[in-house]
């Protein structure tokens, strides 16, 4: 059944009228059929040139100036011509308005792809996930990169330029542990400590009973441990943000030091989200384009010819080397993501009596964009994978699970296949892939010897037997250690509370050269 | 909800122009570095010539908190044969196929970018300057030339712009009219075969007409005129000549002559990337000097006596007859064996420092000695004995002796480095 619409476009060109038309075609579609909910979009047509520009700085349309933007934009280029890399039709900023950014190359069919993937697809995810909504702002975003990039020019002019690529080049080396991961906890104001005091004193009265003072207690703390917590919870240790406790407590930072640091540390906050979700983005705008150009096809707004273009781009993003295939480099994001989508999209509207067991809140329930609205909004890749990773999915991506244990001499144990035993622990295991706390090493400050040298010390916590790499683990400390101009020392300990190796720094004088 | 669509591909490209400046200031040490390693066993024509530099990715590289070793566990699709329990032999170490996850620490141990050919030469020879030079300032400094601007109503008759001036003119001869030559001639044929009285006296009234007219409008009308403006400018020398000089006497070995070549090639790259025109001249010399071509000058075959005067008179008529010290920064560079007959010792030193050095940039004089020999145990030759003494007398002259391919670079950033201040006063 096919109604008939006006084409959008035929063929392959495009320009800016057109574009105008794919972009409320392809709203409509979203608005009225998928229900989404978006930020304002704007869309802005660029150069491959200025794809590399965008591509060396994150993607984000302004940043600050750093050598190492220009290292990734030559090394990019480079690449780039010798063919070795496409670049991408798209990137698109998590902002109000939402900018997507096209290339100009773009037939007409892609620009279209492009519009619906990024510009609703993407969009949507950012405005309604909890991650996003909980650790970004969007309305703020741009305006913060403008300040962060005025502030830094600022600096090298007032403080000169090494001074503050030192800083922040220490800063980007710490900058995947200047991440808050929990929500921080609000400190209660004068009147609002005062209020709970007199709760707690009125709840000691009213339960007051005269028995418990005779019931023995433990051994009373010594005075050097009480200090030690006293002071640790002054500090606020343990803290596994480096970058906030650098901020807030090293001795000897100037205060544009700092502010630089806040700088760094708020954008690794705002990209945070961005890693944790990155199948379900994909995943999310893969299968928001999709459904969206079947729509303008079925309503004849799209020719066949157009149409089966879009379906050859669409297959290659989608596609999923096996693990022996010489293309295989872990799991593309976009396969596996729009592979769940339209697999709970099956589970919603036509399950099988495997998916009622296993699935039986939505299994049946009809309303696909309901509950695929509702999984967007949130979970985040880890819980996503271990919720609605189906049976059906693990046998078609035919997953199975290795255990390498370097003490296994014989060599890698194949552990759980898509079969009934392996199921919940191949999702299990897979989700845990897609964890940030097994992915970033877990580096905490633990103490301060305030009594003595004013030693920093960290501490690693080795999880599976993964130790830091030592080339750049020495480079890190290194960089921490100026940052607090006294020593600083890192031990990595196992479970078990022995010490595997340790680190020390002493502090280059970047303070006295600033 | 309105769609916003915006045009940015005109806005203002290279971005990230800074960014990559920045980079190269911080990849100069290295950059220079590598090229200096690799000139000790590469020919210095490829080297400037290489657009690709690779850096050592220490330094360059920045460093994370990454984690290696231990346990792994990995999730794969595709399996097609195991079941639960299969032990599998671990692939080969370092051919990390079957299984790896490539997420993990993209390794890039040297980093490879393209350089411009420009930004290049530039960080090559960055710290490079020529020494403190008594023409310097006459290099930088501009001298007057003259240039074409536009035409003007008044000039010298040698400037009149003919095709501009016949232009006017007939456009003029167009807009008023002019009768034209062919008219009047056709008139006086019909009055020649005219036989009627009346018509006769009517088409002579009518060439008498067009002849009175013609007269009133001249052919060429001094309004016409135009002449070609010149006017003058401030132009900088930018021309650069290269004397090269050497020694090509048999004492000269093979190797002598490749070093020696490998001078001049620096000299050149330098000299090319500061004037907009180098030109080179090659003078050889026995006991008597010529000016040849390239190929004649290396490897051409020549035997005789030495009389390091020979050449230095070439050069001087050279100069003399075709390369005005105003118009053209004047570099030489001598490469000898050390070798010059004890006869010849003074007219040498006379003609350096009477003729040559008065109007030269810079004469650097390069000694190039055997292959394995050692400079410092070389006795000094006589021409080197020579040139000290002038050098001592206060002579601008630079000198170096070089044995080895690898010291050829080493002398000539020497030669060029910039020199401080007390080095500027006592040379």
């Amino acid at each position: 059944m096919t109604e008939t619409g006006e084409l959008l476009f035929q063929g392959a060109d495009w320009d800016f009228r057109t574009l105008q038309r794919v972009c409320d075609a392809c709203e409509q579609v979203a608005r009225d059929e998928l229900k989404l909910d978006v930020y304002p979009n704007q869309i802005e047509v660029i150069t491959a040139e200025q794809m590399l520009d965008a591509y060396s700085s994150v993607g984000m349309p302004l940043f600050y100036k750093h050598w190492s933007f220009g290292k990734h934009f030559a090394f990019q280029e480079a690449s780039y011509r010798k063919g070795l890399m496409g670049l991408a039709y798209e990137i698109v900023i998590n902002s109000s308005p939402c900018i997507s950014y096209l290339m100009e190359e773009n037939t007409a069919t892609m620009q279209t792809l492009v519009i619906a993937h990024a510009a609703f697809g993407h969009n949507h995810f950012f405005k309604n996930n909890y991650l996003f909504k909980q650790w970004t702002d969007a309305d703020g975003i741009l305006d913060y990169l403008e300040f962060a990039k005025r502030y830094v020019a600022h600096c090298e002019e007032r403080h000169g330029r090494l001074a503050v690529e030192h800083t922040l080049d220490a800063a980007h080396a710490l900058m995947s542990h200047g991440i808050d991961r929990y929500p921080g906890k609000k400190s209660l104001d004068l009147r609002a400590e005062e209020k709970r005091a007199g709760r707690r004193r009125a709840h000691e009265e009213s339960a007051f009973n005269d028995l418990w003072r005779t019931v023995p207690t433990g051994p009373a703390k010594s005075g050097a441990v009480l200090d030690v917590e006293r002071r640790r919870q002054m500090l606020g240790l343990p803290q596994e943000n480096l970058l906030y406790f650098l901020e807030k407590t090293a001795p000897r930072l100037k205060p544009w030091q700092r502010e630089i640091l806040r700088i760094v540390r708020h954008i690794a906050q705002y990209f945070y989200p961005q890693s944790q979700t990155k199948v379900m983005n994909e995943g999310t705008a893969t299968y928001v384009h999709y459904r969206i150009l079947n729509r303008l096809h079925q309503q004849g707004r799209l020719t066949d010819g157009n149409f089966l273009e879009f379906l050859q781009s669409h297959t290659n993003v989608v596609f999923q080397p096996e693990f022996d295939d010489p293309r295989y480099s872990g799991f593309n994001p976009y396969a596996l993501g729009f592979a769940m989508m339209q697999d709970i999209e099956r589970i919603v509207t036509n399950p099988e009596a495997e998916d009622r067991e296993w699935f039986p809140d939505i299994a049946g329930t009809g309303d696909t964009m309901g509950v695929l609205r509702d999984i967007w909004a949130n979970y985040r890749d880890e819980s996503f994978i271990s919720q609605f990773m189906s049976p059906r999915l693990m046998r078609h991506f035919r997953l199975f699970h290795l255990h390498d244990d370097p003490e296994e001499r014989a060599g890698i144990r194949v552990d759980a296949i898509h079969d009934e035993r392996g199921y919940r622990r191949l999702r299990r295991e897979l989700s845990r892939q897609y964890d940030v706390g097994f992915i970033d090493a877990n580096i905490e400050v633990v103490d301060v010897d305030l009594a003595g040298d004013r030693r920093l010390m960290l501490r690693h916590t080795v999880v599976k037997g993964a130790q830091l790499s030592e080339a750049d683990t020495k480079r890190v400390v290194q960089h921490l250690a100026d940052l607090w101009s006294y020593d600083v020392s890192l031990v990595e300990v196992d479970g078990s509370d022995k010490v595997l190796k340790e680190y020390v720094a002493n502090p280059r004088n970047i303070a006295a050269a600033a | 909800m309105a769609i916003h669509i915006v045009d940015r591909r005109l806005n203002p490209g290279s971005k990230s122009l800074e960014n990559r400046q920045r980079f190269l200031r911080r990849a100069k040490a290295l950059v220079q570095g590598a090229v200096k390693k690799s000139s000790q066993d590469r020919d210095i024509k490829d080297v400037l010539e290489g657009g690709v530099v690779s850096v050592p990715i220490d330094g360059m590289d920045e460093p994370r908190f990454r984690r290696e070793g231990g346990t792994r566990d990995m999730v794969l699709p595709g399996n097609k044969k195991f079941v639960e329990g299969d032990i599998l032999p671990r692939p080969n170490q370092g051919g990390g196929k079957g299984g790896r996850n490539a997420g993990e620490g993209d390794s890039e141990d040297t980093f490879r970018f393209v350089l411009s050919r420009d930004e290049f030469v530039d960080l090559f020879l960055d710290d490079l300057e020529l020494p403190d030079l008594a023409k310097r300032k006459l290099a930088e400094v501009e001298s007057e030339g003259i240039r074409r601007a536009g035409y003007t109503t008044s000039g010298s008759p040698a400037n009149i712009s003919v095709s501009r001036t016949v232009s006017r003119a007939l456009a003029r001869r167009v807009a008023l009219r002019r009768p034209r030559p062919e008219v009047l001639a056709a008139l006086e044929a019909e009055l020649e075969d005219c036989s009627d009285e009346a018509r006769r006296a009517e088409l002579m009234a009518e060439i008498e007409a067009l002849k009175t007219k013609m007269r009133r409008i001249p052919f060429i009308d001094p309004i016409d005129i135009r002449y070609r403006r010149f006017e003058t400018v401030p132009k900088p020398v930018a021309q650069a000549v290269m004397f090269c000089l050497m020694d090509v006497s048999g004492s000269m070995t093979e190797h002598m002559k490749d070093l020696a070549k490998r001078f001049y090639m620096l000299l050149y790259v330098f000299l090319k990337r500061r004037y907009r025109h180098v030109e080179i001249v090659f003078i050889r010399h026995t006991d008597r000097a010529e000016e040849v071509d390239e190929q004649t000058f290396f490897y051409g075959p020549a035997s005789g006596g030495t009389l390091v005067s020979s050449a230095l008179q070439a050069m001087h008529d050279i100069v003399r007859s075709r390369f005005r010290p105003a118009d053209w920064n004047i570099y030489a560079a001598q490469a000898s064996d050390g070798d010059n007959s004890y006869a010849d010792g003074e007219v040498t030193g006379r003609l350096l420092t009477d003729m040559i050095l008065p109007v030269t940039q810079f004469f650097a004089y390069l000694e190039v000695g055997q292959e394995n020999g050692l400079s410092y145990e070389m006795p000094n030759s006589a021409l080197w004995t020579l040139y000290e003494g002038l050098r001592a007398s206060g002579a601008p002259l630079s000198m170096r002796k070089v044995n080895e391919r690898s010291e050829i670079f080493p002398v000539f950033h020497d030669l060029f480095q910039r020199r401080g201040p007390q080095e500027r006063t006592a040379p």
